[in-house]
């Protein structure tokens, strides 16, 4: 049996500051990970990474990563690397988007 | 300190100009991110996690205080008031903004620094013991020589290209702080049998996925023969160095695959074929560069001994201070100053703005205006008269930097791990405080002694490991943060390579573990003086992996 599809969205770093971004539905790029536009099956995740591919003026490095639903019915990061770029540092809650009330 | 001399302050600036035109082209579109990076890199310039991070070179360590008050001024103006020193004795900024870049790079340059060579298949900034100049037991200050590398490998143009980065140490010292035996090319002063200096040239050492001790190729080379053979080196590795995979292009492979008698023949028969005189450094422009390395000028008048035993009488902090920070300088009136940035709990090289400033006061004012950044991610004051040493003391406590533990279990290294880095599989600065807020106890600290832990979040190891008495790796094992533990590993003239002592353990294991690991160490050293590192030698690694793993010697 074919193995699940786990559900992904596509995040780059922004341009000029290097912030982490996600790609929505309507193709347009949210600090947020609950604004990313999940692709649920591997067609959606190939189309949504070429919508990205087709922006580099305003985005570096586009890549796919695994998304969950957080308790909130959006989507939210399912490994702990992409936990932390949705935050900012652990050891400097301060910074980061944790300090800007986005996470 | 060495001086830009009208070319040097030419070329950076030319490469501020440059880099600023090619910021322009990759914000209107002209340059794509593909023919960009390149670009950026070469000019210091990563993306990281949360934004991207800039590291400026500062070569073989060395600072003034202008010029520490200056990173204080691109802290705050460009970034979010602090930097982090590393273990390649540079400074890393962790949030400047791409349109800010070539304004820092310019304000670099106002002092006489940049990012350059910072990044990129060169050879790259050149490190130095930081205790070069200063301290008692060193031959010859290594930063003459450390300088003259850098002049001639920066823009090499035949060495602009190599298979992999390639890293060069430099030590004046017998006790060697630069860990030479981990890089790509270590020096090692020594003198022959007539007392001329020369270097020990050690080849092939290195961290990474495939660690190795470097091996020597060349026992003894007259001062004179340094760029020709370095250069014969470089050429051999160019030419036979593996580019088909880059985890195999560093030069300790080829000593490894081709065996260090082959390299060695080839690297002599570049040697000797070569136009050396051509090659060599002109004796007047070394002479130009040891110049600005003269040592400064000492009080070396007797101390005031009496009134330093009665501040440390009466203070106990001041004296545990004295006895852990401080090292022997060449002159007897004075002391090399080891300014802790590991305070207990807090992210290990990471320094304020404020402190930064603080400390480019202190050096102007006691230590001839020279600060040094250590490979171990401190700050060295390398000149202080010893009738000084109580109102320094008084200033960095008020700073949080005056943490007693120089050489200590709570001294660790860790590298940025991910809590910033792109690259890392798991975090080492919380693994670092953790450990550090366990053996919070001056007294426990001293009574353990000399130990050190070295923590890196992925397997290229800048948080050096592999060299730790105690090395602790972070990986990513099935979603979950994990750390292999090994042990017995050394930095110095004496290196060796730590070995994994058994599985890897889950991040809230590890604190504990490290308190069992210490705990039979005290249990099983047979003096007090005996330190981890010898105790290890002595009885293997048996007894420790049990502490470590108790369930395994519980089954057995």
């Amino acid at each position: 049996m074919p193995k699940p599809f786990t559900p992904q969205v596509v995040t780059a770093n922004d341009l000029f500051d290097g912030d982490v971004v996600y790609l929505t539905a309507a193709h347009g790029w949210s600090r947020e990970h609950g604004d990313a536009a999940v692709a649920g099956n591997e067609e959606a995740a190939t189309a949504l990474l070429a919508a990205a591919t087709e922006q580099p003026g305003k985005i570096v490095g586009p890549y796919l990563a695994d998304s969950a639903i957080g308790a909130d019915g959006r989507p939210a990061p399912a490994h702990y690397r992409e936990a932390i770029r949705t935050l900012g540092p652990s050891n400097r809650t301060d910074l980061g988007k944790q300090a800007e009330g986005a996470a | 300190m060495y001086r830009y001399d009208e070319f040097d302050a030419q070329f950076v600036r030319e490469r501020v100009k440059q880099f600023r035109a090619q910021v322009d082209r990759r914000i209107n579109g002209s340059l794509t991110e593909d023919e960009f990076k390149p670009l950026r890199l070469q000019n210091g310039l990563y993306l990281q996690l949360h934004a991207y991070m800039l590291r400026v070179a500062i070569p073989y360590g060395t600072l003034n205080g202008k010029q520490m008050r200056q990173l204080a001024v691109i802290a705050e103006k460009w970034d979010k008031g602090y930097g982090h020193f590393t273990t390649r004795q540079n400074i890393q900024y962790n949030w400047p903004k791409l349109p800010d870049v070539a304004d820092i790079l310019d304000a670099l340059a106002d002092v006489e620094m940049h990012a350059i060579q910072t990044s990129g298949n060169c050879i790259r900034n050149v490190t130095a013991d930081h205790f070069a100049g200063a301290a008692a037991d060193e031959i010859e200050d290594p930063r003459p020589t450390a300088e003259l590398l850098r002049q001639w490998s920066t823009a090499h143009p035949e060495f602009a290209f190599l298979p992999r980065k390639f890293k060069i140490a430099v030590t004046g010292s017998p006790n060697d702080r630069a860990v030479t035996k981990a890089h790509d090319i270590g020096l090692r002063m020594i003198r022959d049998a007539s007392g001329a200096p020369g270097y020990e040239v050690i080849v092939g050492g290195g961290m990474g996925r495939t660690p190795m001790v470097g091996k020597v190729i060349r026992e003894f080379l007259p001062k004179a023969d340094l760029l020709p053979y370095l250069e014969a080196i470089m050429r051999v590795y160019n030419l036979y160095g593996r580019r088909d995979n880059k985890y195999k292009a560093r030069i300790k492979i080829l000593v490894h695959e081709e065996s260090l008698q082959e390299v060695r023949a080839r690297v002599e028969e570049e040697f000797a074929a070569m136009d050396g005189p051509a090659v060599a450094a002109d004796p007047a422009e070394v002479a130009r560069i040891e110049s600005y390395f003269a040592a400064p000028k000492l009080d070396s008048r007797p101390v005031r001994e009496a009134a330093l035993a009665a501040a440390r009488s009466t203070d106990p902090d001041f004296d545990a201070w004295m006895a852990v920070n401080l090292a022997e300088h060449h002159d007897a009136s004075h002391a090399i100053v080891t300014i802790s940035l590991k305070p207990i709990g807090g992210a290990p090289g990471d320094a304020s703005a404020e402190q930064m400033r603080l400390v480019a006061d202190l050096a102007e004012r006691y230590s001839h205006d020279e600060i040094r950044v250590s490979h171990e991610q401190n700050l060295v004051l390398p000149h202080v008269r010893r009738d000084d040493l109580p109102a320094i003391y008084a200033a960095l406590a008020k700073a949080d930097l005056a943490t007693a533990n120089s050489g200590l279990i709570s001294d660790i290294i860790a590298c940025p791990g991910l809590d910033y880095c792109a690259l890392a599989t798991a975090r080492s600065i919380p693994v670092a405080q953790d450990i550090s807020r366990r053996f919070a106890s001056p007294a426990l600290q001293r009574k353990i002694g000399e130990l050190k832990i070295k923590i890196s979040g992925c397997i290229n190891a800048c948080g050096h490991h592999h060299v730790g008495h105690i090395g602790i790796l972070g990986l990513d094992k099935a979603g979950k943060e994990n750390y292999q533990i090994t042990l017995g590993g050394d930095a110095t003239e004496t290196a060796a390579i730590g070995e994994r002592a058994g599985r890897g353990l889950d991040a809230e294991e590890v604190g504990p573990a490290m308190e069992r690991l210490v705990a039979a160490y005290l249990d099983l050293r047979e003096t007090q003086d005996e330190t981890f590192l010898e105790a290890y030698r002595r009885i293997g690694q048996a007894p420790f992996k049990s502490a470590l793993y108790p369930e395994a010697r519980d089954a057995a």
